[in-house]
């Protein structure tokens, strides 16, 4: 599998930068230049250090505060990834867990509980987190909750999906002939043969987590602003777009990488475990 | 005479459908008696499967056992609980099934599969069960079992896969054996293989088996009884020589003439006029009458009951009417189901 992975180009190439990212988000406090919330009233809107007037001490230039752009990227890193790991993990159990439960015990639980995922199916996604956002203003569990409170519903469905199709295998049928309990068939002979899709879903969602936190926090109702954040960081820098392009570009382009890399690399697991592609 | 083994009395389950109700099993009566083969024959949708299940009680929605009782070793396991039920299932009875592809966990290797019935069961674990898995291999004739052990179900073939589900089956030494349609998933050469073993498990380990199958030739050859299915209720019961030589029933008679002889050239095979009743509208009378080459006026109204023609032989059919000694077995009075 891994070996398929890495064969894939375009997927180990996005592995990479996924990689370089965390190091970067955990590495930060030794590797940023400066504290991310330093400020230099000397060096506002400095230049990076390629330009004519830059200033070389700050590589990516500096905010309206004169903050160091870079160290606010690599620490802004710590935050999408921190939030984005939390919320996917989060969706992951809960979806998981009520759509195994649902599939292989179907009933009346099956029926509440899918009636409620397509009434949440029908919110659009981001607008329903900004109302909740609006309401409770920035701060960290409510922007965790607010990403989750949908999210699982994917997992939900792809889990419940694959549960209905796997408890009627014959390996199941077998398992209770050997005496196997209701606990052990759910856990240890059908949720192995469930995981691949879901680590694929997940790490697809973790794309579409990182920008919606990068929305929320540009709308100011994310991530509260003493926290570095990619979003805010756009937001901030848009009233200079056109003096100091820098100060809004280098973390919207730090959101692109990311984003584009998980889902690539997300991609590229998708076909890995797809049994077809092996040969 | 000792207490059978096993004892299956007037058996219903039915299963709920949009069309209605569907009686798969009807009324089955059968008795094995310890380190005896019973084979229950009859062809693809007479209730062979859903019986072997039914004793197991691994009956799903939309199916449900409606009556009867399942006495094995004189306790009727549909009394039992849950827990009592799993204990008894892979410990006490176990199942091989048909497709030992689907039914090998495609996530686990041989060993783990092994190993997780041993540790269900409380016989082993850790590295006592290893070597359990290592001689319980051996046993089925599995060349390098040591290595066999890290492999996972598609690596092997065909045979080796049925081979590793009967070292499962036989893992925590069970008295009752119930094989689904061992050979179907196989080609012939291996059919003869796996049947070798399974007669040879039987014989070293007392085994009494349950065997179902479509294929007479095995029924001959393997079992010491036998009992046709058809359309969800046993029309014969009799020792295997008896059965092959002089079957009683119109419908037996008509499956082995279907079966070309060895030989014999000479001998046409003929066969069965019609086909299978819809199990959800049945006819009123017997269920083989539409098609049987023998039918009375009087088959056609009730269900003909189980005859006792002595030494074990047992007819459900109207022609054994007035040559019986007394009516028999489960169901005697041929009433219909309870679903």
């Amino acid at each position: 599998m891994l070996k398929l992975l890495l064969g894939n180009r375009v997927a180990a190439v996005a592995g990479l930068v996924v990689v370089a990212f965390v190091m970067l988000a955990i590495l930060a406090p030794i590797l940023a230049p400066y504290d991310p919330n330093e400020q230099h009233p000397e060096a506002i809107r400095a230049a990076p250090f390629w330009q004519a007037d830059g200033e070389s001490r700050f590589l990516l230039g500096s905010d309206s505060l004169g903050r160091d752009l870079l160290s606010r990227i690599m620490y802004g890193a710590r935050i999408s990834i921190l939030l984005g790991v939390v919320v996917v993990l989060l969706t992951l159990l809960v979806g998981t867990g009520l759509g195994m439960l649902a599939g292989y015990f179907r009933g009346a639980f099956d029926a509440v509980m899918s009636r409620i995922v397509d009434t949440l199916l029908a919110f659009p996604f981001l607008i329903f987190a900004l109302a909740i956002m609006a309401a409770t203003g920035p701060n960290l569990v409510a922007l965790v909750l607010a990403l989750a409170f949908k999210g699982w519903v994917d997992f939900y469905r792809v889990a419940r999906a694959d549960v209905l199709a796997a408890r009627e295998a014959d390996y199941v049928t077998a398992a209770r002939g050997v005496g196997a309990s209701t606990a052990h068939i759910l856990f240890s002979e059908i949720l192995p043969n469930i995981v691949p899709p879901l680590i694929v879903l997940a790490a697809l969602r973790m794309a579409i987590i990182i920008i919606a936190e990068a929305s929320l926090s540009f709308l100011g109702i994310g991530v509260p602003p003493s926290i570095p954040a990619w979003g805010t960081m756009v937001a901030d820098g848009r009233a200079d777009i056109a003096g100091a392009w820098w100060i809004a570009t280098f973390p919207g382009l730090a959101i692109l990488a990311l984003v584009l890399a998980v889902n690539l690399f997300g991609e590229g697991l998708r076909d890995a475990l797809d049994p077809r592609m092996r040969q | 005479m000792a207490a059978p083994l096993l004892e299956v009395r007037d058996l219903n389950t039915c299963f709920s459908t949009y069309r209605g109700q569907l009686r798969a099993v009807d009324g089955v009566g059968l008795t094995i008696e310890r380190g005896e083969t019973l084979a229950l024959v009859g062809e693809s949708g007479c209730g062979k499967s859903v019986t072997a299940l039914s004793i197991m009680r691994l009956i799903r929605r939309p199916g449900r056992i409606v009556r009867g009782e399942v006495l094995f070793a004189g306790e009727d396991l549909l009394r039992k609980s849950g827990g009592e039920m799993r204990r008894i299932r892979g410990g006490r009875i176990a199942m091989v099934f048909q497709d030992p592809l689907s039914t090998l966990n495609p996530t686990f290797s041989v060993e783990n599969q092994i190993v997780e019935s041993l540790r269900i069961h409380r016989v082993a674990r850790g590295k006592e069960a290893r070597e359990r898995s290592v001689q319980l291999l051996e046993a089925m004739g599995i060349p390098a079992a040591r290595e066999r052990l890290r492999s996972y179900p598609h690596e092997l073939s065909g045979g080796m896969r049925q081979r590793v589900m009967l070292a499962i089956a036989v893992s925590c030494e069970p008295e009752l054996l119930i094989a689904d349609e061992p050979t179907t998933a196989l080609d012939v050469t291996l059919q003869a293989q796996i049947l070798d073993l399974l007669g040879q498990i039987k014989e070293e380990r007392g085994l009494a088996t349950l065997l179902i199958t479509h294929d007479l030739g095995i029924v001959s050859q393997f079992s010491d009884r036998a009992a046709v299915m058809y359309a969800g209720q046993v029309v014969e019961e009799a020792p295997v020589a008896e059965l092959m030589e002089d079957p009683l029933h119109p419908y037996t008679a008509g499956l082995l003439r279907c079966v070309p002889r060895l030989g014999r050239p000479d001998v046409p095979i003929r066969p069965i006029e019609g086909s299978v009743p819809d199990m959800i509208a049945l006819p009123p009378g017997c269920r083989f009458a539409p098609r049987c080459p023998e039918v009375m006026e009087h088959c056609r109204e009730a269900v003909p009951p189980l005859y006792d023609r002595g030494g074990r032989r047992m007819v459900r059919c109207y022609i054994y009417r007035q040559r019986s000694f007394r009516q028999s077995g489960a169901n005697p009075t041929g009433r219909p189901g309870a679903c």
